[in-house]
């Protein structure tokens, strides 16, 4: 059983389609990357799944409870969102305190000992904080509130590359300490792909891909070659997108078929997540 | 390192291939523990689903075995075991690539072998 259910949800704002008709399942404990275009509907989506944004129709459930206006269950959850929840003048310590009013069970222990990892100094108010470091203060709560699902949206907005690094190993660690729920929004995919176990991607709106990462993985390949041989050999698969380079040609495909009997002259390489997703969402 | 982002075999291949090398070199003695797939997956930013199914792939080859409550250890003969498993892929690896090679290139038989005797004299 699915421990969310996002049930055919459309969200309409004046004349925009934020989503249409959107319905996903999402295990329980395992961690789903939520890619899509800017404007895709991410931040929408996740902000329907908190409660923070009422859907035009249809439901969403956690654990068969609709989350609309349900303490309970939106108690369960916690969404690192973009916008800061907590009074600007606040300081970064007070605000870990407040956070356990809404997450009883937050590990004030191991918010310091990450304040300390990723060296921010919790006697900062958070309006006086970089970008990078308002991410980071955002991320702490994240991981420490103990909360059985985390919806992260663009995490590692602004961190350096010594950051991100330090997040997706600490986020592994605290995911193989306590399995939880976890579904992560971001752009870079190259970075991420390796950390996640399913994968949904939207596109204008409405889902265009729900699968287990290693499955879509394994479906795609790219095929380089002369363009007479790669044209005849892509006539009956399914192709994202064919480029031409001189007189060869490489082609994008997403197949079940065997790979066999490739004619030499032929290249099968490797299809990335990051490429297949810029060639599903171009076409 | 064990991961190659380039190459088109799943990682967790990858990384069960990483620890067959690691067994051979002795870097992984027999009878030694083994990281656990949290250390795997928390060292290598891996998914742990991706990190069990790697390690699974060794239990089910008898190359790793669990000790209740302790972890993963290599179990006696796994060196040998991958040695004969090698040995057998050897030709499917790297012979037919050889070959599929030199026939793009239009280099003879004869010459390959040629080539072969070289390296060895080397």
């Amino acid at each position: 059983m699915n421990q969310i259910e996002i049930k055919g949800i459309t969200k309409i704002f004046g004349e925009t389609i934020a989503l249409r008709n959107v319905t996903i399942g999402i295990a329980e404990n395992r961690i789903y990357g939520l890619l899509g275009r800017n404007g895709a509907g991410k931040t929408t989506l996740l902000n329907l799944m908190t409660n923070k944004l009422f859907p035009t129709a249809g439901e969403i459930l956690i654990d068969g409870q609709n989350v609309q206006e349900n303490d309970q269950a939106l108690s369960r959850v916690y969404c690192m969102a973009e916008t800061n929840l907590y009074p600007e003048n606040m300081k970064c310590r007070a605000a870990f305190d407040w956070s356990r009013e809404f997450y009883p069970k937050f590990d004030r222990n191991y918010a310091d000992q990450l304040a300390i990892l990723f060296g921010l100094d919790t006697t900062k108010k958070i309006r006086s904080l970089s970008t990078g470091y308002q991410s980071i203060f955002k991320m702490i709560i994240a991981l420490a509130c103990q909360a059985e699902i985390l919806l992260l949206d663009e995490p590692v907005l602004g961190l350096d590359a010594n950051h991100r690094d330090l997040f997706y190993r600490e986020l592994l660690s605290n995911y193989s300490d306590n399995p939880k729920t976890i579904v992560i929004s971001t752009h870079l995919i190259e970075e991420a792909a390796d950390l996640l176990e399913e994968v949904i991607i939207l596109k204008e709106g409405e889902v265009l891909l729900v699968d287990h990462v290693e499955n879509l993985l394994s479906r795609g390949y790219t095929l380089s070659g002369t363009s007479a041989l790669v044209e005849s050999y892509i006539k009956d698969k399914h192709v994202l997108a064919v480029e031409s380079f001189g007189g060869l040609k490489t082609a994008y495909l997403l197949d079940d078929q065997k790979r066999e009997g490739l004619q030499p002259g032929l290249e099968i390489t490797k299809l990335d997540l990051q490429k297949m997703f810029i060639h599903l969402t171009n076409a | 390192m064990f991961m190659d982002t380039s190459s088109e075999k799943p990682i967790y291949i990858q990384l069960a291939e990483w620890m067959m090398d690691a067994v051979l070199s002795g870097a992984f003695p027999e009878e030694s523990q083994v990281p656990s797939t949290t250390e795997i997956s928390v060292n290598y930013r891996i998914n742990p689903a991706t990190a069990l199914k790697g390690v699974n792939v060794l239990v089910d080859e008898a190359i790793l075995y669990k000790k209740r409550g302790l972890g993963m250890f290599v179990s006696s003969g796994a060196k040998s075991r991958i040695l004969a498993k090698r040995r057998k892929d050897f030709f499917d690896s790297y012979i037919t690539a050889l070959i599929a090679e030199a026939n793009k290139l239009g280099i003879g038989q004869r010459d390959v072998i040629a080539m072969i005797e070289r390296g060895y004299v080397k």
